[in-house]
């Protein structure tokens, strides 16, 4: 069915950019101290690409598939314990 | 590692391919947090568009929708009016989203259209004060001196000649019953105001301004201390509209504009001679007079 | 039921009788008529239909464009200036897919600024994507919309189509017109039902970016689309037909060219202009006949080739111009016969531009200069002393 092939090049299923692991950009990785960490949830609040997780009890863990290694989180970590450090690959 | 299934696809999700650090890509995933699954959003063509909807992949959980860079608004129009003929009223509300050319230049039109129409839609400018997807080239919100790839400081200029098209103040001259600005460094503020935004009906208007790592010349990480000092220097005051009366300011410690433009090369003309003096002193002057007109006095 | 009724007025009832969801429009003559009196129905509460006026046509495209993708029949008219405004969106509504109908009331294109008739600004999106119909008569045009909306919203087609009617010429003449009861209407044209519509039931997202890896299977497909058309809109008129009685359909139409050497190619409402100087030239032996382009769009380039394989001369008699190119029906025309094995030469004549009255003699002399030699982009009916004092 031609029509409906046209169609399916122009729309996108939900969350299908899943797919993308733009971790591969990452220069800068940054590292998690989590015996610093109180679980604020800053980090995972001010994410850029929305990939932060975790909760009160597991504390915070960033997912490094999508983490391009921007360092807000380190700077907005009100304990500082977020460190950059120079991605090894 | 995170793999795609339906119980982890959120309303916004990774994977998009916004540059590291976007200030933008922080706000949609924001304002979609706020407003839930019930929403169907327009977006123009821009930054936010491209990142996230690269063809078979889409970041979007919600419905969402394409079309130009200025029909954002009348595509918003005719999927309200779609709703309401289809009998579908309940299922969504309507968001048209475009960054600041889209709504300050070339859309700009179509939003007063739908403006005047009084059309249940919430309009969201995303302000990164350039176009910044065609490689920062100056709009109506580039700052005034700011330093752009159409504006750009040379022996003979300092940059950007004009301020800020005030569109917050052409909404409210629109009779809009709820006109907000907002930004990412302010998070719960920004929930509250999509909220607010969301209990309210017909034309809304919310501008949020999102820093642009690239656009700015700034750090990645600065995003937030950016988005933060924007607001502290008085450069963009935060407040709400409601039925055109101000009637929520943020107040804050006033600091001055240097700790705000020094960081960023949009404006680093600026600090090499007396010339480039004179014109932070205006620009000064442009966030004294948002001191004094959002009454957001100084915290002790 | 027969009624006389001004040719915009009957084209908004028509169009009522397909029960819209939304319509959007903005002003601007020689379409207004339809847009009023499509707010007057939805005004006297005939038709339950959200009637959106907007600031431009840009944004009349624009929100009748998410109105298709939200799932509604919608439907827009507009005129020239007005045409060439919604051009970008009509490529995007295209592009996507978006059933959307749209009448276009033929006019010129400014400068300089001229409300009256020829094809110029429908012909100038003729590569966007629309499937496009022409209609000779008011009765063909009223008949063209409930079919219009049945091929748009083919699941095999999902294409927005225009209905082009001479500005003036059938937009404003009174005809009896034939209109069918919302009874029959329903029955021929159901309920639109989307395929892919925009739902938070289905959150998917619409028009997406498509980069090099992608963008040019999409047009492919596009165009995969436009040559698997012509059954449907073959099937439009049949069905048709069969509930009302009269066939008004067809990708072209001939006329008493059974016989005929010369044969004069056209669109639109000049057709009955052609028709009637070959009834004329008949009855003084000429072996003369019409043939009517009534799709443009898709173009029936086998049925044109077919039609034209044993005539010694074509004229096309053009509307519109391409400046600086040669004449577009014609040039269209060439391509599609180029590979027959008797080939016709071929003149193209323009004609009638900004509503200059079309007469009878002007045919005729028309005719008689392509019998001498082929004429290439040559106009016929200019004012010569004007033409003259313009140069001084």
């Amino acid at each position: 069915m031609v029509a409906k092939r046209a169609k399916n090049i122009l729309i996108g299923n939900p969350g299908t950019s899943l797919a993308n692991k733009t971790g591969s950009w990452r220069v800068f990785m940054p590292v998690y101290d989590k015996t610093k960490c109180t679980a604020c949830g800053m980090c995972s609040m001010m994410c850029p690409d929305g990939c932060v997780h975790g909760d009160k009890i597991k504390k915070y863990d960033p997912d490094y598939d999508y983490c391009k290694g921007c360092g807000v989180c380190a700077k907005v970590c009100p304990v500082k314990c977020i460190t950059m450090k120079e991605e090894q690959k | 590692m995170t793999t795609q299934t339906a119980e982890n696809v959120k309303l916004f999700n990774s994977g998009h391919t916004a540059c590291a650090g976007c200030g933008l890509a922080l706000a949609a995933r924001l304002v979609l947090q706020a407003t839930g699954p019930k929403v169907i959003v327009v977006n123009a063509t821009g930054c936010l568009e491209v990142f996230t909807t690269r063809s078979p992949q889409t970041a979007w959980g919600i419905p969402w929708i394409h079309s130009l860079f200025e029909n954002q608004a009348a595509v918003a129009t005719g999927v309200e009016a779609a709703l309401r003929a289809l009998g579908r009223g309940d299922e969504a509300r309507v968001i048209a989203w475009g960054g600041d050319g889209a709504s300050a230049d070339i859309g700009f039109g179509g939003i007063s259209g739908m403006w005047e129409r009084y059309d249940d839609v919430l309009y969201i400018c995303y302000d990164n004060e350039a176009y910044m997807n065609t490689g920062i080239q100056r709009s109506g919100l580039t700052p005034f001196k700011g330093h752009t790839s159409t504006s750009p400081a040379g022996k003979v200029s300092l940059g950007n000649m004009k301020q800020k098209k005030n569109i917050p103040a052409i909404a409210v001259a629109h009779g809009l019953p709820y006109v907000a600005t907002a930004t990412v460094a302010y998070p719960k503020d920004l929930e509250r105001k999509v909220k607010k935004a969301m209990e309210v009906r017909g034309p809304r208007y919310l501008q949020i301004l999102v820093p642009c790592p690239l656009g700015w010349g700034h750090a990645t990480s600065d995003t937030i201390s950016m988005s933060k000092l924007a607001v502290e220097t008085g450069l963009n005051p935060l407040f709400e509209y409601i039925d055109g009366k101000l009637a929520t300011a943020m107040t804050v410690k006033q600091k001055p504009v240097e700790e705000y433009l020094k960081p960023q090369s949009r404006f680093k003309h600026l600090f090499r001679d007396a010339a480039g003096a004179e014109q932070i002193k205006l620009i000064q002057e442009i966030a004294n007079s948002n001191f004094a007109k959002f009454k957001v006095e100084a915290v002790k | 039921m027969k009624k006389v009724t001004e040719g915009l007025k009957a084209v908004a009832e028509s169009v009522a009788l397909c029960r819209p969801d939304v319509i959007s429009a903005y002003p601007i003559t020689p379409q207004t008529h339809i847009v009023e009196e499509l707010a007057q129905i939805v005004a006297d509460g005939k038709l339950k239909c959200e009637f959106i006026n907007v600031e431009s046509e840009f944004s009349a495209a624009s929100t009748v464009l998410g109105a298709s993708a939200a799932g509604a029949r919608a439907y827009t008219a507009t005129s020239s200036q007005g045409l060439l405004l919604m051009m970008e969106v009509l490529y995007n509504m295209a592009g996507m897919r978006l059933p959307v109908v749209i009448t276009d009331a033929n006019r010129a294109v400014s400068a300089p600024i001229n409300i009256w008739s020829d094809w110029q600004d429908a012909i100038t999106v003729r590569d966007a994507g629309l499937i496009m119909m022409y209609a000779e008569d008011n009765q063909d045009c009223c008949d063209m919309h409930y079919q219009a909306f049945k091929i748009a919203e083919d699941p095999e087609v999902q294409l927005p189509v225009m209905v082009n009617m001479d500005g003036f010429i059938l937009t404003h003449a009174f005809d009896p017109i034939d209109f069918p009861s919302q009874a029959d209407i329903d029955k021929y044209l159901p309920k639109f039902k989307p395929l892919d519509f925009l739902s938070a039931n289905n959150p998917r997202s619409f028009g997406l970016m498509g980069g090099p890896d992608r963008y040019l299977e999409t047009r492919y497909a596009m165009a995969e689309t436009f040559k698997s058309i012509t059954p449907v809109i073959l099937k439009a008129a049949d069905d048709f037909k069969k509930m009302f009685g009269r066939y008004s359909g067809g990708m072209i139409e001939e006329y008493r060219m059974e016989d005929a050497e010369t044969v004069l190619v056209s669109m639109g409402s000049t057709i009955s202009d052609l028709k009637e100087a070959v009834d004329t030239m008949r009855e003084k032996g000429k072996k003369i006949g019409v043939l009517k382009i009534r799709i443009l769009r898709p173009y029936p380039a086998a049925e044109i080739k077919q039609a034209l394989s044993r005539c010694k001369r074509v004229i096309c008699v053009e509307k519109a111009i391409s400046l600086g190119g040669p004449g577009i029906l014609a040039a269209e025309l060439k391509s599609a016969i180029y590979s027959n094995a008797n080939k016709p030469e071929v003149s193209n004549f323009i004609i009638g531009l900004g509503g200059r009255d079309v007469k009878q003699d002007h045919i005729f002399e028309l005719v008689e200069k392509a019998e001498k030699g082929v004429c290439e982009t040559e106009f016929i009916g200019l004012d010569m002393k004007l033409v003259e004092e313009m140069d001084k």
